[in-house]
């Protein structure tokens, strides 16, 4: 065996793991002083290892350990994505984890959430289905214990329970899908796989306890209960990575095993992306105009946007993979910055998230009420802003491969997303209030978050440059 | 920097100014400096325009440059223009112009009024100097959104509501817009999202174009006050604060029958001529449509949107009769239409700031206390009704002339319908006249109120100059949008 070569593929996972091993050994062993400065070194440790695992180093894809750990540039590219995400989360988590009865935890924070991010790298890079597995169990636990971070809240916990109860008959669904795989093909390798994949019936309720299993962790209609109330109860930060990273992560990985495990089946599986996009926007966006509590509002909103997110799937070519990958990044600021408001305004006005709350923001603290309204506009793809190009993109990629009717219904779901979209800014600037959110001013971390977030917003649509780059290494069917 | 490019960019440097700007006498300074020069540079591009094609320029768009934005769908930022846009480039520079100085006396939160005013006019010039469907479509939308704030935070009445139901609709036909787009593009093999490019390749199904040319007419036709999708209009209108009525109904609205025109017909032509008979029915149900209403209207904001719907009617009527002198009137039309709403609803908010109500029945005899106001009102009316000397007769003329020449019974049937329009405009501007302006004033609160101060004689006496220059000279205008229409005419029937 060659160990340089997994030095040399590897390298991601196992920076990232030498990044919580030393995380969990500082928490035990840092003093008081130490403790403090705790979050801005995870932040530079986290923004050097997303800056230093942003671009891929080998152009040329790569299997090691006979197969199980798929090394490909388009993965690293996702990979870094992902890291940038879960980088602004802890940015903007900095007010909420100072509270007293975090503040003795911030470490398990760190490591948790990093744990979790591991995971679904390996989720990303896995070539086999029982590394897949491993990925996204490691990427489900942890994430359990971060819902209910916030444990003396009865919220949180709630949450948290249902989060693991959910998670785990979704991951038994998923095993015995696997099973079935197994026991048609006789391997888990997704390379072997797809020759012995012929749309046998037994294969086609394989691919239907997968896709539940997946779509449970994108939460796509009709596996989407748990979302709105786990949304609610977790802590806003831990809903924010819910929201986007771990939604990219596995709607990347679903993408790259339809395309390659489950390719001689594409009518299947596009028949059944078909249904669920449509009912995940649709579904999503009829729920989401009836919220009051902003938490759950977007996580309404943020099912459709993972019908969105569908949209590219369900082409299966490169340039709709492109588009995913894009859509995602795009998607992840504009959520983040969402969120990170969110944060923000309930840390310092002693927990309020309602819609009515934020009647007349903009009075009050004018620079959030413009991120967030830049935020939902880019949610709701209007242009200038970046969620408008990556909508372009990917209804261009599901129009490409002849979805046209599927591309309208989801073209007139934009404009009822756009009304409960506007229903917030209109709260925000049109609504007056006789005793509104104070003026605050927030921490120095979450400025920085919000800012990276606003730049997004305002920069990846109009430089094309983050797209070409992204198209340099995508694959399809 | 192509001269073109600059529309857009100085609306954005004003947005950073304004940003910039600490007080009112600021912000007033950046606007003013902003839409001059704007109105300067688009006089320039007239002369430059007309220049070049004296020269003997003859490529279809002129002054293009551009350069590949993304390059997997051939998405360029590409600009160019020829002789209608020139023309709609100019209008919205007026415009924008008239309405900075139309809304001098705004007090609350001016610096944001302005920056989304700005923001709507980048998406304005950006619609017009763009030959790339993708840029257009986006500044279309750009033109679209502020919109929803303008009306909600700055508006009257019913506002929110009004403002709601407008970015919904406008946003639902964008969506369709969007999808005939990508019909389009792809349609066409999926090699170029280039307007001419497109219109030369001509190799879109004849049954593909049966189900994208409604699609894209009607997404446009939204925002061109296409019946039955025109009922944003009244509503949005007389809600929106003054200068946002003026651009809206002014610019944004011939929005839509630019893309009728240049997307929907021009790239669709096959589609085109075997449906246009379902459209030229509902237009001309809007021309009438929207003249009958506005009779029975009492709000002096409601009469002028609903006199839109049936003047916007008018352009979608004669570009769908597709020959070139209809299609020259639609321009023209848009123009004049343009420039007379824009005096219509600057008058009405003046009038309405000084007496707060717009309802006719509380109004009586101002011609004795606002002289200068009632004169203007006036000749807007005259405008209106297209009285021989103002844009609106020759816009008028040669729109019914133009759509006379399709001797058979349908479109003669059609346009003897749509002349009706005339007759019905008349009746309801010269009630309104008679009714506000002349006679003995009954509010004794009225009898103090002042006439015109300067910024707002600017404003208005900038638009009735021009309406009257389109009136009595119309040659050099409709000879440069003659020459640009005929290619696109011709492409459409053959």
């Amino acid at each position: 065996m060659d160990y340089s070569a997994i030095f040399s593929y590897m390298y991601t996972e196992i920076a990232l793991a030498g990044i919580i091993v030393a995380a969990l050994l500082y928490d035990l062993i840092a003093g008081k002083k130490g403790r403090r400065a705790f979050h801005g070194i995870m932040c530079t440790v986290l923004l050097l290892f997303t800056a230093g695992t942003a671009f891929p180093f080998h152009k040329e894809t790569a299997s090691i350990f006979g197969g199980m750990y798929v090394y490909d540039p388009m993965y690293v590219i996702v990979k870094s994505v992902l890291a940038a995400g879960t980088l602004i989360v802890f940015l903007t988590s900095d007010s909420w984890l100072r509270k007293e009865d975090t503040e003795f935890k911030r470490g398990e924070f760190y490591v948790l959430t990093l744990s979790t991010l591991l995971g679904m790298d390996f989720m990303v890079s896995a070539g086999h289905f029982l590394m897949f597995f491993i990925g996204l169990e490691l990427a489900s636990v942890p994430m359990a214990c971060l819902v209910a971070f916030d444990k003396y809240k009865h919220n949180s916990a709630e949450a948290g329970a249902k989060y693991i109860l959910s998670a785990l008959f979704a991951s038994g669904l998923m095993l015995y899908g696997i099973s079935f795989l197994y026991g048609t093909t006789g391997t888990l390798y997704f390379d072997d796989m797809s020759a012995g994949i012929n749309g046998s019936a037994l294969q086609i309720l394989a691919l239907v306890f997968f896709f539940t299993g997946l779509g449970f962790k994108i939460s796509l209609v009709p596996f989407h209960l748990w979302t709105a109330d786990t949304y609610e109860g977790a802590p806003t930060s831990v809903t924010s990575y819910l929201s986007v990273v771990s939604k990219a992560a596995a709607a990347f990985s679903l993408m790259v095993i339809l395309i390659k495990v489950f390719a001689p089946m594409t009518e299947y599986w596009q028949m059944l992306l078909y249904i669920v996009i449509v009912l995940s926007i649709t579904v999503a966006n009829l729920f989401a105009i009836r919220q009051k509590n902003l938490k759950r509002f977007l996580a309404f909103s943020s099912i459709s946007q993972a019908g969105y997110i569908m949209l590219a799937v369900i082409s299966g070519t490169p340039y709709g993979m492109t588009s995913l990958v894009f859509y995602v990044l795009v998607y992840m600021v504009a959520n983040l910055a969402a969120f990170g408001v969110i944060s923000a305004v309930e840390q310092n006005s002693g927990g309020k998230v309602g819609m009515d709350d934020y009647n007349g923001l903009y009075r009050t603290n004018p620079k959030l009420a413009v991120i967030m309204m830049l935020a939902l506009f880019s949610l709701a793809g209007i242009p200038p802003f970046a969620g408008f190009f990556s909508k372009f993109f990917i209804f261009a990629a599901a129009f490409d491969q002849g979805f046209h009717v599927l591309v309208f219904i989801a073209l007139i779901n934009t404009v009822i997303s756009l009304y409960y979209y506007l229903l917030v800014v209109k709260a925000m600037f049109i609504t007056p209030n006789e005793n509104p959110v104070a003026p605050f001013r927030s921490d120095r971390s979450t400025r920085i978050g919000l800012v990276l977030c606003l730049a997004g917003i305002l920069a990846l649509g109009i430089a094309s440059s983050v797209f070409d780059g992204i198209s340099l290494y995508s694959f399809g069917l | 920097m192509n001269i073109l490019s600059i529309f857009p960019a100085i609306p954005v440097l004003m947005m950073l100014g304004l940003w910039l700007s600490k007080n009112t006498r600021q912000i007033h300074a950046v606007m003013v400096t902003g839409a001059s020069l704007l109105l300067a540079l688009a006089v320039f591009l007239v002369f430059r325009y007309l220049g070049l094609r004296a020269e003997g320029e003859t490529a279809e768009m002129l002054m293009t440059a551009g350069f590949v934005w993304y390059e997997p769908l051939d998405i360029r930022y590409a600009v160019g223009v020829d002789g209608i846009s020139v023309a709609m480039i100019l209008l919205s520079a007026i415009i924008v112009f008239t309405g900075t100085f139309a809304s001098w006396k705004m007090t609350s939160d001016v610096k944001e009024f302005f920056i989304w005013f700005c923001l709507l006019s980048v998406g304005v010039f950006g619609f017009f100097i763009s030959v790339d469907m993708f840029t257009m479509f986006m500044f279309y939308e750009i033109a679209l959104i502020p919109m929803y704030l303008l009306i909600g935070v700055w508006g009257t009445g019913r506002k929110e509501y009004s403002a709601m139901k407008l970015t919904l609709m406008l946003m639902g036909g964008s969506a369709l817009i969007l999808i005939g787009i990508l019909g389009i593009y792809f349609g066409a093999g999926a090699t170029t999202m280039d307007i001419t490019e497109i219109a030369s390749l001509h190799n879109i199904p004849v049954s593909m174009q049966r189900i994208w040319f409604p699609i894209v007419f009607i997404g446009f036709g939204v925002l061109g006050a296409l019946f039955p999708f025109h009922t944003w209009s009244p509503d949005g209108h007389a809600s929106a604060p003054t200068a946002v009525s003026m651009l809206h109904a002014g610019v944004l609205m011939k929005l839509g029958g630019y893309g009728c025109f240049r997307i929907a017909m021009y790239l669709l032509p096959e589609a085109a001529q075997e449906l246009s008979w379902i459209f030229i029915v509902l237009t001309t149900v809007s021309v009438v449509y929207g003249a009958f209403s506005a009779c029975v209207q009492t709000d002096l904001k409601y009469i002028n949107a609903y006199s839109s719907v049936s003047h916007c009617g008018l352009v979608l009527f004669a570009i769908l009769m597709m020959n070139t002198t209809a299609a020259t009137g639609a321009v023209l039309q848009m123009l004049s239409h343009g420039l007379m709403t824009a005096l219509f609803f600057a008058l009405i908010g003046m009038i309405y700031g000084r007496t707060h109500t717009r309802d006719i029945r509380e109004l009586s005899g101002l011609m004795k206390i606002m002289p200068f106001l009632s004169v203007c009102y006036v000749i807007a009316g005259l405008a209106n009704l297209g009285l021989p000397g103002l844009s609106g007769f020759v816009a008028e003329m040669t729109i019914f002339n133009g759509a006379f020449m399709e001797n058979d019974t349908f479109h003669r049937t059609v346009t003897v319908i749509a002349c009706t329009s005339i007759v019905i405009t008349a009746v309801y501007i010269l009630r309104l006249v008679g009714k506000i302006l002349y006679g003995t004033c009954t509010n004794p609160a009225h009898l103090k109120l002042t006439d015109a101060t300067w910024d707002e004689r600017l404003a208005v006496t900038v638009l009735i100059v021009a309406i009257a220059g389109l009136g009595l000279a119309p040659m050099w205008m409709s000879d440069m949008i003659n020459e640009s229409v005929y290619p696109i005419i011709s492409h459409i029937l053959n």
